[in-house]
């Protein structure tokens, strides 16, 4: 063997070495989630022993009377409707960063960057009295209204990049067929960002899905819990007694992220790279 | 051109209307608002008694602001550059192009996306428990490890792997700005008998400063903002001994389990002032060794 042959091999096994003590955990966590409560706490082996179903059985039994379904269907109705607000509100604002001429556009952009740098917790204390004042208190509103009103700068932000990447000349085109602007935004601008759009529909997805501080604070009835509320209480309600079920619940709550990331790697990626989302 | 076909400026703030509605209701009438309740003891039940200083007084003389400060500073500067020196050695690593790198980037990206849910943090919790797999690993090689999550010394250290865990997202963009980097430079370097390491430093390294420096004020912002893993692994206390208290968690307590309102915006103006001066500070120093282009 050449001396490249076995640089090449010796690369190989410490990066699949590497990754293997990375994912270790959530490996370990899929085949817990098999094992019955004695095997997790006393077996040594890391496959499970005699697979069973019944922690996932436990678990989409739920807390305080509700599936683990209705939680699951929770966050999926939150995040649809989220990605609908953040969709609709950042991609018009980011056409009028990117390509509408107006005063105020470089500093209105940039008043844009600065809120994305603002800690969330100094709007935080003011929102929360506000939507109490509302009556918003345990519902969805307080988590999906804003997002209508662009309140994701990050996003903004990206678009106007991806905009900004667009030729004038695709626009003239309808322009002097007599199209008004808005018609030049929803039938010419919309379709050839969909790449990016694609790229904040799936982040805004993981984001919502993810997100445990918003959700803990604004929802308290359990008919309302989302998944990340749902497996928080899971822990308080039924102590540590069944990690079977909690384990068989958190690999459901992974799923959907797998998923997304197997399907749309692509977009992910590129989300990341050009706006330096924290995925 | 662009005047020609857009010539009516009206209607670029009919696109803004939504963003500049919300920038007005969401984020600039609620700081106002906070900055206003930060001089005031405010419970919600009864309106707001105006007290001046005596929040941010309170908060000075408060043992436990302090600790969570501290916490949360060796949080920030224990985890983020381990977190980015290993985002950045694994993107130069699976650079090149060949068998098997693209699945090794999804690999290593995966912990970043499950990294931040619920899911994780309890699974951490039960990793560096006493009777976790850390422990089980260790007894194999005949080691007794203790409960690393209820010993004050050591678990705000996982909380610190568990971010460092997460390098992931910064390595994908680190490799795309690795991409843009031309390849006759490198060409040019090994003509005149530089080597990798030599290559790195002269030509990688400086070219990706910008980056790094956008990676790092982003990863600090953040960071003085996490609060999932340590609500999670502490059980909502800052538990044992305020070890994993972090500063978000301590103005939580106060807000929405004390309900002190005007305590909790106070160190809120606090956290905003204390990540204004990190991000000023670190502009300052960026002038130094951020390499520009132009």
């Amino acid at each position: 063997m050449t001396k490249r042959r076995v640089n090449s091999i010796i690369f190989h096994v410490l990066i699949i070495l590497f990754g293997f003590t990375m994912l270790y955990p959530l490996l370990w966590m899929l085949m817990a989630s098999f094992k019955t409560n004695q095997e997790i706490f006393a077996g040594v082996n890391f496959f499970p022993e005699n697979p069973t179903l019944g922690n996932y059985a436990s678990g989409f039994k739920g807390v305080s009377g509700y599936s683990f379904f209705r939680f699951i269907g929770n966050s999926f109705l939150l995040a649809a409707v989220c990605i609908v607000g953040n969709i609709a509100s950042c991609s018009m604002a980011a056409f009028a960063f990117a390509k509408l001429d107006f005063r105020l556009n470089k500093f209105l952009f940039s008043v844009m960057m600065v809120t994305l740098m603002l800690p969330f917790h100094v709007r935080l204390i003011p929102q929360y009295i506000v939507f109490n004042g509302m009556g918003w208190i345990d519902t969805f509103l307080p988590l999906a209204v804003p997002k209508f009103f662009a309140t994701e700068g990050f996003f903004i932000f990206l678009l106007t990049q991806y905009m900004r990447g667009i030729s004038n000349e695709l626009l003239e085109a309808p322009r002097i067929d007599g199209c008004s602007t808005w018609q030049i935004f929803l039938y010419f601008m919309l379709p050839l960002s969909l790449p990016g759009l694609m790229t904040i529909g799936i982040f805004t997805f993981i984001w919502t899905w993810n997100d445990f501080f918003s959700q803990m604070i604004y929802i308290s009835n359990p008919i309302r819990f989302t998944v990340s509320v749902a497996l928080r209480m899971f822990v308080d309600t039924t102590g540590q007694s069944t990690w079977g079920a909690l384990f068989a619940m958190s690999c459901v709550s992974l799923v959907p992220l797998f998923a997304l990331f197997i399907g749309f790697q692509r977009y992910l990626i590129e989300g990341i790279a050009a706006g330096g989302i924290k995925g | 051109m662009k005047r020609h076909v857009f010539n009516k400026p009206w209607e670029a703030y009919l696109f803004l209307l939504p963003w500049l509605v919300g920038l007005l209701s969401f984020t600039i009438i609620p700081i106002i608002m906070s900055l206003y309740f930060s001089f005031t003891r405010y419970d919600m039940a009864n309106s707001p008694l105006w007290i001046g200083m005596g929040n941010y007084m309170t908060m000075y003389k408060d043992p436990r602001v302090w600790k969570s400060i501290s916490v949360t500073f060796r949080y920030v500067l224990l985890g983020i550059p381990f977190q980015l020196s290993f985002a950045l050695f694994l993107a130069v690593i699976l650079k090149k192009q060949r068998a098997g790198v693209r699945i090794y980037r999804a690999v290593y990206y995966l912990p970043s996306l499950f990294g931040g849910s619920v899911a994780v943090a309890l699974l951490w919790r039960q990793i560096f428990n006493k009777e976790g797999i850390i422990n089980r690993l260790l007894s194999l090689l005949s080691i007794e490890g203790k409960n690393w999550i209820a010993s004050p010394d050591t678990a705000l250290y996982t909380l610190i792997l568990l971010s460092i865990w997460q390098f992931g997202s910064s390595m994908v963009i680190f490799l795309g700005g690795l991409q843009q980097i031309p390849q006759d430079l490198y060409e040019a370097g090994s003509i005149d008998g530089a080597g990798k390491v030599r290559l790195f430093f002269t030509i990688t390294l400086p070219l990706l400063t910008p980056m790094v420096f956008f990676n790092l004020i982003m990863t600090i912002i953040n960071a003085f903002q996490a609060f999932t893993p340590s609500y999670i692994i502490s059980g909502g206390t800052g538990s044992p001994v305020d070890s994993t208290l972090f500063y978000t968690l301590y103005l939580y307590i106060n807000g929405f389990k004390q309900f002190k309102m005007g305590y909790a915006s106070a160190m809120a103006w606090v956290l905003l002032v204390i990540i204004a001066a990190v991000t000023g500070v670190m502009f300052g120093i960026g002038k130094k060794w951020v390499y520009y282009d132009d």
